[in-house]
């Protein structure tokens, strides 16, 4: 398979040098001229000194052939840019960006962009996990990140305590499906009760969680909803 | 009307005194706070200093019902994403983004983003006063060749 790595950071680097370890035919493109030698000297003759954005460069590099497209430089308007031209521009079939800045994430989908590498939604995942906060948990993303598993903590002077779920729950873009409660594990009817303590797990659409953490968990903390 | 412009260079502040004196409610952003040397004392203006690429500067600068959009920042990519945060989060009607380069001009023109191009803009202009054939079309504002379709996310 034939794959196009644009960016030769930390990122663009160990991932050309693991697809070349794992047989696929490869280039790399570094627009910074010095990296690119650099690079080169490393790992041989599939690095180009090119700028991946210039619908030219791409060109050179063969973009009309390539399966996938990969850009992970550090700069999200910079993959933005090379994902549109190889999607618009070449007809590659599949194309990858790094996002830093997570908000960015549905504008990315939205035009065109097939897969998201997201290493702050990554890293602050892992960390919510650890660390109390007052947000909604992320456990997975689903259908490509169009819809998150989540689970919320129901706690001390919630909004949620003392209604049903029927009262909490919010239209079709989100499914309200299981309590932890204690050790055990209910389902959810509509006329369950919320209690303080509960972790309740939900399935919703990224743009209805707002709405759901509002109902369940408050906007008492942090930053106020963007709504 | 509300004019936001990202990036404070000459064309920038420029436009930004322009749109002002024509009685445009004009917020002008950029990641320096000495591009903002470049307006004069007494614009009426507001000039915010942050990132025109991030969502929530610009929703914070106003984006949200504005009529105008100029994206003129010195880097290509930050204005092709600037614009489209604009056409797509903020429906703003009016949006440009300078390309200097003109192969990705053609390529976001394709996409629905009205671009304005320095390179082509300047040859044109440099090959009409020498006397080579020239086209004058590419000295303005190049509208969009397709719009932009936005069906998916009203879904």
């Amino acid at each position: 398979m034939y794959v196009i790595v644009v960016g030769g950071g930390k990122v663009g680097y160990y991932l050309t040098k693991e697809l070349l370890a794992a047989g696929h035919e490869l280039v790399l493109l570094e627009k910074d001229p010095r990296r690119a030698r650099q690079i080169a000297d490393e790992i041989g003759s599939v690095v180009l000194g090119r700028d991946g954005c210039e619908g030219s460069h791409l060109e050179e590099a063969g973009a009309a052939r390539a399966a996938i497209v990969a850009a992970v430089t550090g700069d999200d308007e910079d993959n933005l840019v090379v994902c549109q031209m190889a999607k618009h521009h070449f007809a590659v079939p599949r194309t990858i960006a790094r996002v830093n800045n997570p908000a960015n994430e549905a504008l990315f989908r939205e035009l065109g962009v097939d897969e998201i590498i997201s290493p702050t939604r990554t890293a602050l995942a892992a960390i919510e996990q650890d660390i109390p906060v007052h947000e909604l948990l992320h456990l997975a993303q689903l259908e490509g990140g169009e819809l998150e598993l989540v689970e919320a903590l129901v706690e001390a002077g919630a909004p949620a305590i003392g209604r049903t779920a029927m009262d909490v729950h919010s239209g079709d873009c989100c499914t309200l499906f299981s309590i932890i409660r204690g050790d055990r594990v209910l389902r959810i009817r509509p006329d369950t009760l919320f209690l303080e303590g509960d972790k309740v797990l939900a399935l919703a659409r990224l743009d209805c969680e707002g709405e759901l953490r509002n109902q369940l968990i408050g906007s008492g903390t942090g930053e106020p909803s963007a709504a | 009307m509300r004019t936001i412009i990202v990036g404070c260079g000459r064309v920038g502040a420029a436009m930004a005194e322009r749109l002002a004196a024509a009685g445009d409610e004009v917020t002008i952003l950029d990641t320096r706070t000495e591009a903002f040397d470049r307006l004069a004392d007494d614009f009426p203006g507001k000039a915010v200093r942050g990132d025109g690429t991030d969502e929530d500067v610009l929703r914070r600068a106003g984006a949200e019902g504005a009529g105008r959009f100029l994206a003129l920042t010195e880097g290509d990519n930050r204005n092709i994403l600037a614009a489209q945060l604009a056409v797509r989060h903020f429906r703003i009607p009016t949006v440009v983004a300078k390309i200097n380069d003109p192969v990705r001009a053609d390529a976001y023109r394709a996409l629905g983003i009205a671009v304005i191009c320095r390179t082509s803009m300047m040859v044109e202009a440099l090959a009409g006063f020498v006397g080579v054939p020239a086209d004058d079309d590419a000295c303005q504002v190049l509208a969009p060749v397709a719009p932009v379709e936005t069906t998916d996310e009203e879904a």
